[in-house]
């Protein structure tokens, strides 16, 4: 496995600003993502959490401030290199293809990648992962329920085989059930050596998972520090976290 | 509360079936009276029938062709490309061009089917071109404004082909020798033209490459992804660019090759022939369902079969109502199924 000097982190963003036309949606965020670890992000709706993503994924571009992925910048990465370079995202509202079959989403989910063997052993691993979707493997994703749908998001990034797996609310409008296989889910994926940034409004739960949090609140960093600490201090709950 | 609000809607369902039932039952009886047309121009003239029907067929292929650009484009970014009729058109005049001044062919001998031959891959690659070039400068600027935009840019790119089309090829019909031969294979009265045999079996095997390429290859799926979802496709690794262009190089390929066989089985182009042909090859995406590859290929050899016999059969309305009755047609398909006759509706578009 390729990665950064020791002591670097996998992932490090640097004081980025990103607009959509003249309206500034993230404003001179900086943070980093050790290996291994699950970093979640959080905030209210229209924090800016979702740009932050899409900008690391390649899908933005950040008007000032750099990314860096292994040690390489990747700020100005058109978004279908970026996931070949070992970053998959798995978008807010889950984005499945609904015309094609649970397959053939997963198919597009390695679309990047070469080797057979390596993709069949990824597609067993994540069937292990969601057995649900083993047995709806040739249905169309567009008629299946929404949490089935999340698993297939999930899924389908888990197919790049990527070293660091971002998650755009994945317990969004999912029964509370469903919710904590997500999140269990997501403890399993890293347990297998994949780093995790997590976006999440639930931020409760959110921070059970997770080992460092960065709060943001409208396109600006507004707290930051270990998940424990960030549940446990009743002024943070009671100001940013809804608690 | 909860029992009169189902109640109105068991009375909106049954309402809804009974409206239903009269559609469908008007759809059978006008279906019954088209057979029963067919049955009593079969018995009374078969040998015009089956003439009318062939000649029918050769220029459905053609329509299937151009239709498949049509759809191809719409299925990929939803964008009616009207320029897509004259791109055709350009192609008939370069075909022209190309087989009979530049290569000299002259006359059905080996020598000039080679040249054919050679015309036609250099057509393909000269719609491809064009289609691309057009995408690239007019439509991927345009791809995140409003659709209007993109569709205003696509009438004003044809008006650009099509003053192209009369700079080069004049604006008096030009006539051209052809490689194929007049005539054909007769039996009996009737005759399956040499130009019907060739348009067919270019066409039948260019669709089933090309159902292959978009369903089965990689490039295919990309295709697809590309046309449900950009910026989901683009996380897969998805060049989308390389994509849709490589969607606008397919299209423009049918189109050039259905320049060169317009051109063998007519003889004559004029720098309006894409207005025309164009607005019936959309005629037939739509009848078929847009976006679908399979529906554009049916619905081009429908109209192409309704024309034929309408025009050619004893008890038709004759060739002076041929294009009320494919527009008849296409209103009373759109009525029907609006979605075309395999169209899906996209109720997952938001």
């Amino acid at each position: 496995m390729s990665q950064g000097a020791v002591g670097e982190p996998l992932l490090q963003v640097d004081d980025i600003s990103v607009y959509y036309g003249n309206i500034a949606a993230v404003k001179g965020l900086s943070m980093s993502v050790p290996q291994g670890a699950i970093v979640t992000l959080i905030g209210s709706n229209g924090a800016g959490k979702s740009t932050t993503l899409r900008t690391i994924s390649g899908l933005l571009h950040p008007k000032s401030g750099r990314i860096t992925f292994e040690g390489k910048e990747i700020s100005r990465s058109p978004g279908h290199e970026v996931v070949g370079m070992g970053i998959a995202h798995s978008p807010e509202g889950r984005r499945i293809f609904p015309r094609m079959t649970v397959d053939e989403n997963l198919e597009l989910g390695a679309f990047t990648r070469d080797d057979k063997e390596g993709i069949a052993a990824d597609r067993d691993h994540v069937l292990e992962l969601f057995p649900r979707l083993a047995e709806r493997i040739n249905q169309k994703a567009g008629t299946m329920s929404g949490g089935e749908q999340q698993m297939l998001a999930v899924a389908r990034a888990m197919m790049a085989k990527p070293r660091l797996l971002l998650l755009d609310e994945p317990s969004m409008g999912l029964a509370p059930v469903l919710v904590d296989l997500i999140f269990d889910t997501i403890e399993k994926i890293r347990e297998s050596g994949v780093t995790i940034l997590l976006v999440e409004q639930n931020a409760l739960a959110a921070l059970r998972v997770a080992d460092y949090a960065y709060v943001m609140e409208s396109g600006f960093l507004k707290l930051q520090g270990p998940a424990r600490e960030l549940a446990e201090d009743d002024e943070v709950v009671r100001a940013y976290l809804g608690g | 509360m909860t029992t009169a609000t189902a109640v109105e809607q068991a009375e909106m369902r049954i309402a809804m079936t009974r409206k239903e039932a009269v559609g469908r039952l008007l759809g059978v009886v006008l279906l019954l009276g088209v057979a029963a047309w067919l049955v009593l121009n079969l018995v009374t003239a078969p040998s015009q029938f089956f003439n009318s029907l062939l000649f029918g067929i050769g220029n459905g292929a053609l329509y299937a062709l151009i239709a498949l650009g049509y759809t191809l484009v719409y299925g990929i970014i939803e964008l009616i490309n009207f320029a897509h009729g004259d791109l055709f058109m350009l192609s008939t005049v370069f075909s022209g061009f190309m087989m009979v001044y530049w290569l000299g062919a002259e006359g059905a001998n080996p020598a000039s089917w080679a040249k054919l031959l050679l015309t036609l891959v250099l057509a393909m690659g000269f719609g491809a071109t064009i289609n691309v070039l057009i995408e690239r400068v007019a439509y991927r600027r345009l791809r995140r404004a409003p659709r209007l935009a993109a569709l205003i840019t696509a009438v004003g790119m044809s008006f650009i082909l099509q003053w192209v089309g009369l700079r080069w090829n004049g604006s008096a019909p030009r006539l051209w020798p052809t490689v194929v031969p007049e005539g054909g294979i007769s039996i009996g009265d009737v005759t399956l033209q040499y130009s019907t045999i060739m348009v067919v079996t270019f066409t039948i095997p260019v669709l089933l490459l090309l159902t292959y390429v978009v369903q089965r290859t990689k490039q295919g799926r990309a295709m697809r992804a590309t046309a449900q979802d950009q910026d989901a496709a683009r996380l897969m690794g998805i060049n989308v660019d390389r994509t849709i262009a490589f969607t606008f190089a397919l299209g423009g390929a049918m189109a050039g090759a259905a320049g060169l066989l317009y051109l063998e089985a007519v003889g004559t182009t004029r720098y309006d022939a894409g207005f025309h042909l164009g607005l019936i090859a959309f005629t037939a995406a739509v009848l078929g369902g847009i976006g679908n590859l399979a529906g554009a290929v049916l619905g081009g050899f429908l109209i192409g079969i309704i024309q034929g016999l309408n025009d050619g059969l004893p008890y038709g309305f004759g060739q002076k109502w041929s294009q009320t009755v494919v527009f008849s047609i296409l209103i009373m398909v759109m009525v029907f199924k609006p979605t075309g006759i395999l169209g899906q509706p996209t109720v997952e578009k938001v």
